[in-house]
């Protein structure tokens, strides 16, 4: 029996629609053998909501608002490697694609002139994260240690790829599990 | 010491890509001498048809103790040619993350996806993150014409559309315009829109872009996830009924 701790996985989802957490379950049995050998900290599967130092952080999603910085800050400072998982963590992904019209004509089009509202208004409770002018990808904010791209990645390329950080060499994808969407 | 048995008829040439031999007539680039003999070298901006652009530079090889673009260079008797090496697959790396950062590649959202050289050329590579800042340039989406779109949000400037309506198609449908950073595809109609140029869809220039920047009208996303040519197959092996891009 080994006397050293499991490692530490966390994982989030920032601007991202929680695909690539679908795909961590995607994993099937494979999700049993893995929760084997690591401890999961701070997780939407977890529902713990705060962050220890950890080996691995897992990023879903890019950076929508200013509340999606302060956690992928935290989440560097804390987490040993840090993988941008997915299209949206890599290059912004669907949200990125407001990124061509500016901020106010897209809330305005949503929440004010959209056919069939009544009364609209562009939200603006205090509690409501600062949206970005701009949606950016991870490592144009924090240094990212590894990408694992995908629209999300599968199952298979989630196992592949953390396997791969536990037992200490570079991630790679071969045998086609290297997809962009 | 006797030479060694040398089967080759006397005028054909040969030289070494990857230590292997490759045989060569003079005037042949190397790219066109190791696709002739069946060995891949990368390309995106090289097509059989025309005259080499050299822009890309994915096809940069080492040879004579400096890095070439093999689609440019010609071939050389008793050269030692250097193309799998690391040093090399990590440069043309380098160049794919500069190439993706440039412009707008969200792939889940290209109807190109799964039938994209440059995505198959991420894929060949192995490259799975950006590195670089992206660019984010403000280009316009002409979408004026019956039977066509041209996105320039995600053409890589390689000029076969140019190449293929200036000599083919005799069109001249597109040209490039601006140095550098500015750099940029127009369309070559006094209103700068395609649905003013005599384009066809059926014309070379609207079917040969690699990526997807100029893409049919109506199509959409028709061919499902798992079975587009690059799900399937790598770039090194020639795709039938894709032969009209590169
Ligand atoms: S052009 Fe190719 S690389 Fe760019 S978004 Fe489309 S499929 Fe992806
Ligand atoms: S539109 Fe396509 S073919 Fe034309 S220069 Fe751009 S990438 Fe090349
Ligand atoms: S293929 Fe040689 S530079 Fe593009």
């Amino acid at each position: 029996m080994s006397l050293r701790p499991k490692p530490r996985i966390a994982t989030v989802s920032l601007g991202g629609c929680f695909g690539c957490h679908m795909s961590l379950l995607d994993m099937d049995e494979q999700l049993f053998e893995l929760l084997d050998q690591v401890e999961l900290d701070r997780s939407p599967l977890t529902d713990i909501k705060t962050l220890a130092p950890c080996d691995i952080g897992l990023i879903e999603g890019g950076l929508c608002n200013a509340e999606n910085v302060h956690l992928l800050q935290e989440f560097r400072v804390r987490c040993r490697i840090l993988v941008a998982v997915g299209a949206c963590a890599i290059n912004g992904g669907l949200p990125a694609q407001r990124n061509t019209r500016r901020l106010g004509d897209c809330l305005r089009e949503v929440y004010q002139f959209r056919p069939g509202l009544v009364h609209g208004q562009i939200p603006n409770d205090p509690e409501l994260p600062l949206l970005l002018d701009q949606v950016r990808p991870l490592h144009e904010v924090v240094q990212v240690d590894y990408s694992l791209p995908g629209c999300p990645p599968s199952g298979e390329a989630l196992r592949k790829f953390i396997s791969d950080l536990l037992a200490g060499h570079p991630p790679r994808l071969t045998d086609g599990l290297l997809h962009y969407d | 010491m006797t030479a060694p048995f040398d089967p080759r008829p006397p005028t054909e040439h040969q030289f070494l890509l990857d230590g292997r031999p490759v045989p060569f007539t003079e005037g042949q680039t190397i790219l066109q001498a190791a696709r002739a003999a069946g060995l891949y070298i990368p390309s995106l901006c090289w097509d059989p048809r025309f005259a080499p652009h050299g822009s890309c530079k994915l096809c940069v090889v080492k040879a004579a103790g400096r890095h070439v673009s093999a689609c440019a260079t010609q071939a050389r008797e008793g050269w030692e040619v250097e193309s799998s090496t690391p040093e090399i697959n990590d440069m043309r790396r380098g160049l794919l993350q500069m190439l993706f950062v440039s412009g707008e590649h969200f792939c889940p959202g290209c109807e190109k996806s799964g039938h994209c050289k440059l995505q198959a050329l991420g894929y060949e590579f192995e490259m799975l993150g950006p590195r670089f800042p992206h660019f984010h340039p403000q280009r316009p989406v002409d979408a004026s014409h019956p039977e066509l779109v041209l996105d320039l949000t995600r053409c890589v400037l390689c000029e076969l559309c140019v190449r293929a309506s200036r000599e083919v198609d005799h069109t001249d449908v597109f040209g490039v315009e601006g140095r550098g950073i500015h750099k940029r595809l127009v369309v070559n109609a006094p209103s700068g829109q395609l649905a003013d140029t005599p384009i066809a869809a059926t014309d070379l220039a609207a079917r040969i872009c690699p990526v997807g920047a100029i893409l049919p009208k109506g199509r959409g996303f028709a061919v499902p996830i798992g079975e587009r040519p690059y799900d399937r197959a790598t770039i090194r092996a020639p795709i039938p009924g894709e032969e009209d891009t590169p």
